[in-house]
């Protein structure tokens, strides 16, 4: 598959016993990947969205969605590559960070990143961030010199980004966007 | 059904808040969740269905037997019959076929008949019983997770936790079952469910707002559709079981004959076009007719309308059609580009399609398509069904032939699977959609007898044929006893060549006729058979016996078992091996020619 690319959906489906099960049954029964996968309630209490990163050339993609989309309980499947969108994985990471020069740096990373710190226990610090994927591999890359003990890292989640607004929240404005 | 007595409790509407549909009724008459389930089959029209009892299920059988003179059950003798006879009686009278199991072992023996319909597109409900709520997930005895099980065999499924859900469950469920992609719906019922109480309360309508089958065609797509047929010459109107689903027949012929299209129907829409009319090409496909199969691969317009561009019909994709511009109407989107990538889709219904499609095309006589119609009746008078009379031994073929000759095609046939199946596609003229009855997508050995009892109690008194072989007739053969005990005109034809036939056809052309576990060494002889059952039981061992089986067991009243001796290495051709292309479609060789160098396949 030289065409592979990586996808994010979003998929609102109908808060019931057994949804995830039917979308997580669909991927493996036709064997399409699931690279990660974050399920959560929305603003309306009958509905739950998905976020689902997956890989396939347009072919697969286009199947994807289709029978995704053909599941009964499924109301809308947002393809996040054909919008503009913003995407968040969180990552909590116990580093050692040991002695005053680990502690340096490590604080020199979380400037770097706008990572923080969760809490300080003898021999280390969790801290965490919020950030694309490829910040957060990037993220761990700089932690690993300082002894990573434990790591955890969310399912990315993506949101799309609304049309331009007049009020300066469209990426320029005063809150401009980090991501 | 109104009780002013029997007030709706107070927190109906709060417990339905998840529910798509609330119908605003007025109070009904309280009652036990098995007489809810079968108020609400009644509600549905539902006068037959087909099952098994047992314990998680004993307070719907006790309801059943109380309602009698409402609704009639049939007791079938192995649950995988009630479900290919709900099968078959849903494909042959267009209605929704139910079937009804107990948990655990009933249940799972539902599996096949639910994925051959999920395959087929068959509407049919299929009701379990379940362990009691407090019981589930304690591997109680005869639990199994049914719902689990089915998800993917199934168009939806549901597990009722409480008796307030059930009616609208019911009506819901046969609601998905037979609109837009007609499929297979299971309703999964635990045992305390169904012995309490609550009013019964039949919805007016059901709404799933997620759930909003395409029906009509874009008007932009269905004119680009027209042009495209109007102005190319060599179109072919490819046409699958959605036709017959759609009610789409005669929709097709006005279409086929006001455009001079040649038609060719998949395994599924036989019966969707006159076999006899002059513009049937016959069957496409592995097993095709030469010339549909040509015509398919000579086109340069592909007119599919219900069919899904099967791997059986297709061959190599990569080699299919590959002049061909295709238009591909199908009700479900996610069967456009799903193998074949089409040039323009059109989402809808099947009948409503084709309607918007006679509707927009231009006034004037239908086309002449000259060349391509001399290239095909050429290659119809070149390279018809053919097979070769072996003296004294039945070729299987002959047998159809015959039969073809006595009906006229005009019962309703069910086939199982294997060669058999393959010549009866090819040689029984199903005169009318809906009296062909096969399975198509799963290929399942033991559809047949079931599928054709199901089809004869849906219409009583009319004989419903079977054609199946010794290896598939074997897999559901119990259901003798069934159609026995329901004096059903069912006239099994067995094509009885002692092997697994389509296997051993494969182990021949493919592996050097290593004839590895298809040999049936004749047993049991199913004249005895059918004695025991106490059906009438006939033989025909030489070509000369044949009509007169045939027209002896047609005539005598009830079940009928015809055990046909054939020609024990016959082989079904035309044959496209899977993974080659149309072009390679291969005929009855004329003579013994040697058998061919084995090849991989796919």
């Amino acid at each position: 598959m030289s065409n592979t690319n990586r996808h994010v959906l979003s998929i609102l489906v109908e808060d019931r016993f057994g949804e995830l099960a039917r979308i997580v049954g669909l991927f493996a029964g036709r064997g399409f990947n699931i690279d990660a996968l974050a399920a959560s309630r929305t603003l309306e209490p009958e509905l739950s969205r998905v976020v689902l990163v997956t890989r396939g050339d347009d072919t697969v993609i286009e199947q994807i969605i289709k029978q995704v989309n053909k599941l009964l309980r499924v109301r809308k499947v947002n393809d996040m590559a054909t919008t503009p969108h913003v995407e968040r994985e969180l990552c909590v990471v116990n580093v050692r960070a040991a002695g005053g020069k680990g502690e340096e740096e490590l604080e020199r990373i979380l400037r770097l990143t706008g990572a923080h710190v969760l809490s300080h226990y003898s021999g280390g610090f969790t801290v965490e961030l919020a950030a694309t994927p490829d910040q957060i591999d990037s993220f761990l890359e700089r932690l690993r010199p300082l002894g990573i003990r434990d790591m955890v890292r969310s399912a990315p989640i993506a949101i799309v980004k609304p049309a331009v607004e007049a009020d300066g929240v469209d990426g320029t404005g005063p809150l401009s966007a980090t991501g | 059904m109104s009780n002013a007595s029997s007030p709706r409790p107070a927190d109906a509407p709060e417990s339905n808040d998840r529910r798509t549909t609330r119908a605003v009724e007025p109070v009904g008459e309280t009652m036990r969740g098995a007489r809810i389930l079968v108020e609400s089959l009644i509600k549905e029209g539902v006068d037959i269905m087909f099952g098994y009892p047992g314990g998680a299920i004993l307070h719907v059988y006790d309801e059943l037997h109380k309602q009698a003179s409402r609704i009639s059950h049939i007791l079938v003798r192995h649950e995988q019959g009630a479900a290919h006879a709900a099968e078959g009686y849903a494909r042959s009278t267009g209605k929704v076929g139910v079937c009804m199991a107990t948990s655990g072992p009933g249940a799972t023996n539902l599996v096949t008949g639910l994925t051959n319909a999920m395959m087929d597109s068959t509407p049919i409900v299929a009701i379990t019983g379940q362990v009691a709520t407090k019981f589930i997930g304690n591997d109680a005895f005869q639990e199994a997770d049914i719902v689990g099980i089915t998800r993917p065999c199934t168009k939806y499924n549901y597990l009722v936790k409480d008796v307030k859900d059930l009616a609208e469950t019911i009506k819901e469920a046969f609601y998905i079952a037979r609109s837009g992609r007609p499929g297979p719906v299971l309703v999964d019922i635990p045992k305390d469910i169904t012995a309490n109480e609550y009013p019964f309360i039949w919805p007016e309508s059901i709404d799933i707002p997620s759930y909003k089958p395409t029906v009509k065609g874009h008007p932009l797509q269905v004119k680009k559709a027209v042009d495209l047929i109007t102005k190319t010459e060599k179109v072919i109107l490819y046409i699958g079981g959605g036709v017959v689903n759609a009610g789409a027949a005669p929709e097709i012929l006005e279409l086929a004959e006001r455009l001079n299209l040649p038609v060719t129907p998949t395994l599924m829409a036989l019966g969707a076009f006159p076999p006899g009319h002059a513009q049937a090409l016959g069957m496409l496909g592995m097993h095709g007719t030469y010339t549909a199969n040509i015509a398919m691969h000579e086109a340069e317009l592909i007119v599919n309308i219900g069919a899904r561009f099967d791997d059986r019909v297709t061959g190599a994709v990569e080699h299919f059609a590959r002049k061909a511009q295709k238009i591909h109407v199908d009700v479900d989107p996610s069967s456009v580009n799903k193998s074949v990538k089409v040039d323009l889709p059109i989402v809808g219904d099947a009948k409503v399609v084709t309607r918007q499609l006679i509707d927009a095309l231009p006034p004037g006589p239908p086309p002449e398509r000259t060349a391509w119609w001399n290239r095909l009746r050429d290659l119809q008078k070149n390279h018809p069904l053919r097979f070769r009379e072996k003296g004294d031994v039945i070729m299987p073929q002959r047998v159809l032939v015959e039969l073809a000759d006595i009906t006229k095609g005009r019962h309703i046939c069910a086939t199982d699977v294997g060669q058999h199946q393959m010549w009866a596609a090819q040689y029984y003229p199903a005169d009318s959609p809906r009296k062909w009855l096969t399975s198509g997508g799963l290929g399942t050995m033991g559809y047949g007898l079931p599928a054709a009892m199901g089809a004869a109690m849906g219409h009583p008194g009319e004989t419903v044929l079977c054609i199946s072989g010794d290896g598939s007739f074997q897999m559901c053969i119990q259901e003798l006893a069934t159609c026995v005990h329901e004096g059903l005109n069912v006239k099994i034809i067995i094509l009885n060549n002692n092997f697994l036939g389509m296997v051993r056809q494969w182990q021949e052309l493919f592996y050097s006729r290593r004839y590895s576990e298809v040999g049936m060494k004749y047993f049991p002889d199913f004249v005895k058979i059918a004695e025991a059952y106490g059906a009438t039981g006939l033989r025909a061992e030489k070509p000369s016996e044949v009509r007169a089986v045939l027209e002896k067991g047609l005539s005598t009243p009830g079940t009928v078992v015809m055990d046909v001796i054939v020609s024990k290495e016959a082989n079904v051709y035309p044959m496209m091996p899977a993974g080659a292309a149309h072009y390679e479609i291969q005929e009855e060789p004329l003579d013994d020619a040697p058998a061919p160098e084995p090849r991989e396949l796919a």
